[in-house]
């Protein structure tokens, strides 16, 4: 198993949460202090350092027009990582194809990035969330459409190396496409996939191999998925690569008591506030999930789940803190409980969690965790059917 | 009676009620709840109502090619042909006025007289001009205060409602955000095709309207060869769901 450090580098100095509606797509950026931003960008860039040297691999994303995450440009963090880290993995989870709408220029990054990293790089590809749609004005009801023809482009550009070639999809048109540099791994770095209830996108992210990733579930939904996963998998013919990813927030220290209120302050992210409209664009998701909201019976998975105490949270694996050995345990329960997987992605600094606890956090798991988990067998392929419906 | 018509290969439904001189009506997004209104019902005294639904919209199809008020007209265009309609009056409402205007400015050979009621479509201002209000970021409660001058009349309870009238709600929601999300509630092309209207035009406006001003409306109008253009007090985007017996008369009045 592979642990990959990440944080979504927070602006938490805001006015109290009470008096604001919401801290996404529309918080006003008077409320941004560019001093403080520019220590804060420093600073977290630090800790995916000091993650480097102690032996973790590190995970960056973007959201925009939040202070839940200033990395509005997933690409440049991961860029200055390429360079500054010298050991570990680096994965973009990921780049919004459907948002960004230049699935080219999407190309081109990663394949820089990964030359840089001299071949260090995983892609990762998001759909992106609901709220994202309204920075991007992307039509709500067809990103699943402008993502998977955004990865096919993505792919063929990686890898025609002989003649230009011309793209006439419905989302994009380009002639001439002959992309330097190709990547740096051959055919290119691994492609990861995320998801939270698209079993027709699990179904294609196995079949070609892609991993596929998912965060803050608790651990039935997890199993499901990844049992979905792994039947596809297996009836695509293993077609090699792939994986499965799974992100809580984690937080280790030398007493449960420390351990906890670390967890505390990066449940911040948790409690984030968002306008209804944000969180539920028209056509973003089935109508049968808008059936049920226009019912009343339907309000997200996230609200359900910030809802709950804390230790119905680390029950259900979505936080995992504690000692050491607790939080090996706790691993090894949830990795048993969702039919093993292969990579941790940790949540590791949120909110008002300082530098002096984030790095200390990192350090401990990286000493007395990564070591007892390092070793557990990653994704096996199983005899399931896809668990489509 | 719902019938169903294919058309370019898809199926749309298409209502017929009442009894006396033909009227096609052209529901606007809140069509759902339109279709059984006190509006309909009242028109339906003096007209045969022939109502479509559009594409995505009650039982019609949505295939994946259909992503404007313009691909529509084109799909109302042949559904006139393929019944026969002519010399007929056409009454658009709001979303359904916008398609009515994307049909007279392709072929208005068809229309005796063209009714549109707090249409959509057409882009006035400039780039930082909010001609029409933003429904999709607003938060839910001022958009409701924008669109019902009661807003009484927006409010839904769909806790005991049949699952397929809930479904059909759903689906008609996201429709209306697909044809209309980019660019917001206009197509750019349209203003300027306007000036090929060339029947009798009554432009109705709900007074109270945030989501698309008074001023808007006139200046709308003011693109169509010798439109009319009037307002109804106490009534907000959907003056025929606020005042439908005000509007009944006002569309009546003009169609005799």
């Amino acid at each position: 198993m592979k642990a990959w450090y990440f944080t979504e580098m927070p602006y938490p100095h805001l006015p109290p949460l009470d008096t604001l509606s919401t801290m996404r797509v529309s918080l006003e950026s008077k409320h941004f202090d560019p001093k403080i931003g520019a220590d804060l960008y420093n600073r977290y860039l630090d800790e995916y350092m000091i993650a480097d040297d102690a032996g973790l691999n590190m995970m960056v994303n973007e959201h925009h027009q939040t202070a839940t995450c200033l990395d509005v440009a997933a690409p440049l963090s991961l860029a200055i990582l390429a360079r500054q880290t010298q050991k570990g993995e680096i994965c973009i989870l990921g780049n919004p194809v459907a948002n960004r709408g230049d699935p080219l220029r999407i190309a081109e990054e990663m394949a820089m990035i990964d030359c840089i990293s001299r071949g260090r790089l995983s892609a990762g590809f998001v759909r992106g969330v609901p709220y994202e749609i309204f920075a991007a004005n992307t039509n709500p009801t067809q990103t699943v459409e402008r993502l998977w023809e955004g990865i096919d482009l993505i792919q063929k550009a990686w890898t025609s190396h002989d003649e230009p070639f011309n793209f006439e999809g419905k989302f994009t048109q380009r002639r001439a496409v002959n992309i330097w540099p190709r990547p740096y791994q051959d055919p290119h770095p691994p492609i990861w996939l995320t998801g939270s209830s698209d079993f027709a996108g699990i179904s294609r992210a196995a079949a070609r191999g892609f991993v596929f990733a998912t965060f803050l579930q608790p651990y039935e939904k997890v199993r499901q998925l990844f049992d979905a996963y792994r039947g596809s998998y297996r009836l695509n013919g293993q077609p090699g690569g792939g994986g499965t990813a799974f992100m809580p927030l984690v937080y280790v220290a030398d007493t449960e008591a420390e351990a906890e209120a670390g967890m505390k302050e990066l449940l911040w992210y948790m409690a984030a506030k968002t306008e209804p409209q944000y969180r539920n664009p028209p056509g973003y998701v089935p109508v049968e999930f808008n059936v049920k909201a226009l019912q009343g019976t339907y309000a997200g998975r996230t609200d359900a789940m910030r809802a709950q105490t804390l230790e119905f949270q680390r029950e259900q694996g979505v936080v995992m803190y504690g000692t050491p050995d607790q939080v090996i345990a706790q691993i090894k329960r949830f990795y048993d409980l969702v039919g093993g997987f292969d990579h941790l992605l940790m949540m590791m600094q949120a909110g008002f969690l300082d530098h002096e606890r984030t790095a200390k956090n990192i350090r401990l798991f990286a000493k007395d965790v990564y070591p007892a988990i390092k070793d557990l067998a990653g994704t096996k392929p199983l005899d399931l059917p896809i668990a489509a419906e | 009676m719902s019938e169903f018509l294919t058309i370019q290969g898809m199926k749309i439904e298409v209502e017929r009620m009442g009894s006396g001189s033909p009227l096609l009506v052209l529901l606007s997004e809140e069509a759902a709840f339109e279709r059984t209104s006190p509006f309909i019902a009242d028109l339906a005294k003096t007209h045969e109502l022939i109502i479509p639904q559009a594409p995505g919209f009650g039982k019609s199809d949505r295939p994946d090619w259909i992503s404007s008020p313009d691909d529509i007209s084109y799909i109302y265009l042949d559904l006139v042909e393929k019944l026969g309609l002519k010399n007929i009056p056409v009454l658009g409402l709001s979303l359904g006025g916008w398609i009515a205007a994307e049909m007279a400015v392709k072929d208005d050979s068809f229309i005796s007289k063209l009714v549109m009621v707090n249409p959509f479509g057409v882009k006035i201002g400039g780039p930082y001009d909010r001609d029409i209000q933003d429904i999709w970021t607003l938060h839910p409660t001022k958009v409701a205060e924008l669109k019902y001058y009661d807003t009484d009349f927006g409010k839904r309870d769909y806790s005991s409602s049949p699952e397929e009238d809930v479904s059909i709600v759903a689906r008609n929601l996201e429709s209306f955000a697909r044809f209309c999300w980019d660019p917001y509630m206009h197509n750019p092309k349209l203003k300027i095709r306007l000036s090929r209207i060339n029947v009798p035009t009554q432009f109705i406006w709900g007074e109270n309207d945030g989501v698309t001003s008074t001023a808007y409306g006139k200046a709308y109008s003011a693109h169509v060869p010798g439109a009319s253009f009037v307002t109804v007090p106490k009534a907000g985007h959907y003056p025929q769901i606020e005042q439908p017996a005000a509007v009944a008369q006002i569309v009546n009045t003009f169609l005799a």
